[in-house]
């Protein structure tokens, strides 16, 4: 039988479930290799050849690139293993949420700032057209 | 005997720690949110508890998926504030409760809680954000610490239901423990928010309200969220308020609100903090 999953219809969000979590195994544990310094140095300093030791699938490799985190979202990345990849750029988790919401960082700390997005109109898939 | 006379819910957010870090408190994005913490401040030092069990979740910091236990307890000496990719924050080691702490494990599991038992753990700003907030910038933290990681990263995590019995289980360890010590019991993380996806900045203020309403004398009511709605309602990490149904479970049936404040934004996340002392 088909494990339940009723959050599949929730817009605007990706749950970290064992789907996820296998899909993208490697792509968070090479994220988690960036909490130690010397391999933050590495990365930066020659990003497809660290990239190159992880055995990540192409798609995810080009998102790490891009630095695309809804792509790597979609990819099995999880928000707090991304973390360590835009840390490690020096961007802040605000920096990061803009980023994926597709605002400007400006457009978003003021949205935070006079309330946050509204749960209206953001709880299903069919009303968020 | 041990007993666990307060419950205390708070946010853990890093920017938190980073404000305090910097001394960036008073400025005009923060005060707000600080001013709300004064009055814990004070009732704290009066209060001296000797122990905080500190309901917490590491954020892919000591728990990569190499493991991933949903409930684990932290039987240490000691515990290092973690380097989360900046570096540790600028605060003092936190110092354990082992006998306590392998006492509590020992009388959960009896109770049918499987924990995963640490015995050495880099904590997070999930930790130690909170300690900041009640306690300031000491050279060393007043009060020992057991290190509780609740799974609120890698789904399933455990329900609300669960987390509320676990702490009902959590409250019989501490009461069968010989020793005469004051504990607290922590919840921390939440309110509403999410960090991931177009949907991030996702804040629901007046769910959260409702949550503190009936924290105090309608458990039952909260125990029964289910996953989904904490999602939908309140964002994707809105999930971590499950770990305040910890301490609400440690708390016994009746209890006194003290102290709440709510604070929109830290950062990408709405603030709750709440006192309950224990009437039992």
């Amino acid at each position: 039988m088909a494990l339940e999953k009723p959050y599949k219809d929730v817009p605007g969000t990706i749950i970290f479930d064992s789907e996820m979590a296998r899909k993208g195994y490697h792509l968070n544990q090479f994220c988690m290799s960036l909490m130690k310094a010397e391999n933050r140095v590495r990365f930066k300093a020659d990003e497809h050849a660290y990239l190159s030791e992880w055995p990540v699938s192409e798609e995810q490799r080009q998102a790490v690139l891009d630095r695309n985190y809804n792509a790597m979202l979609a990819l099995g990345g999880n928000i707090y293993f991304l973390a360590k990849i835009f840390s490690s750029d020096g961007k802040s988790f605000q920096y990061a949420a803009a980023l994926m919401t597709g605002m400007s960082e400006e457009d978003y700390k003021a949205m935070m700032v006079s309330g946050g997005r509204s749960p209206d109109g953001n709880r299903y898939i069919r009303e968020n057209k | 005997m041990a007993r666990i006379t307060a419950g205390i819910g708070a946010s853990h957010v890093p920017l938190i720690g980073r404000a305090i870090d910097t001394q960036d408190t008073q400025s005009e994005y923060w005060k707000p949110l600080f001013d709300g913490f004064d009055f814990t401040k004070k009732w704290i030092a009066e209060e001296q508890p000797d122990v905080i069990f500190l309901v917490y979740n590491d954020h892919a910091t000591a728990f990569s998926l190499d493991m991933v236990p949903t409930f684990a307890i932290g039987c240490a000496e000691e515990f290092a504030p973690a380097d989360e990719g900046f570096g540790p924050r600028p605060v003092p080691m936190v110092e354990g409760a082992p006998d306590l702490a392998w006492h509590v494990a020992q009388s959960v599991i009896q109770q049918d809680f499987d924990l995963a038992i640490v015995n050495k753990m880099d904590v997070d700003h999930g930790l130690t954000v909170p300690l900041s907030l009640m306690y300031g910038q000491p050279k060393k933290w007043p009060v020992k610490v057991i290190p509780f990681a609740v799974n609120v990263v890698v789904y399933p995590t455990p329900s609300g239901r669960r987390c509320y019995n676990l702490g009902k289980a959590i409250r019989n360890a501490v009461d069968s423990f010989d020793e005469d010590l004051n504990v607290q019991i922590w919840g921390t993380g939440g309110m509403s928010h999410q960090l991931q996806g177009p949907r991030a900045g996702l804040i629901n203020q007046e769910w959260d309200k409702r949550f503190l309403d009936r924290l105090a004398d309608k458990p039952e009511e909260l125990a029964d969220i289910a996953h989904v709605e904490y999602i939908r309602e309140t964002g994707s990490e809105g999930i971590e308020m499950v770990m305040w149904l910890v301490m609400r479970g440690a708390l016994g049936d009746n209890v006194t609100e003290l102290h709440r404040h709510y604070h929109v934004p830290a950062s990408n996340t709405a603030v709750g903090h709440i006192i309950l002392e224990s009437q039992n």
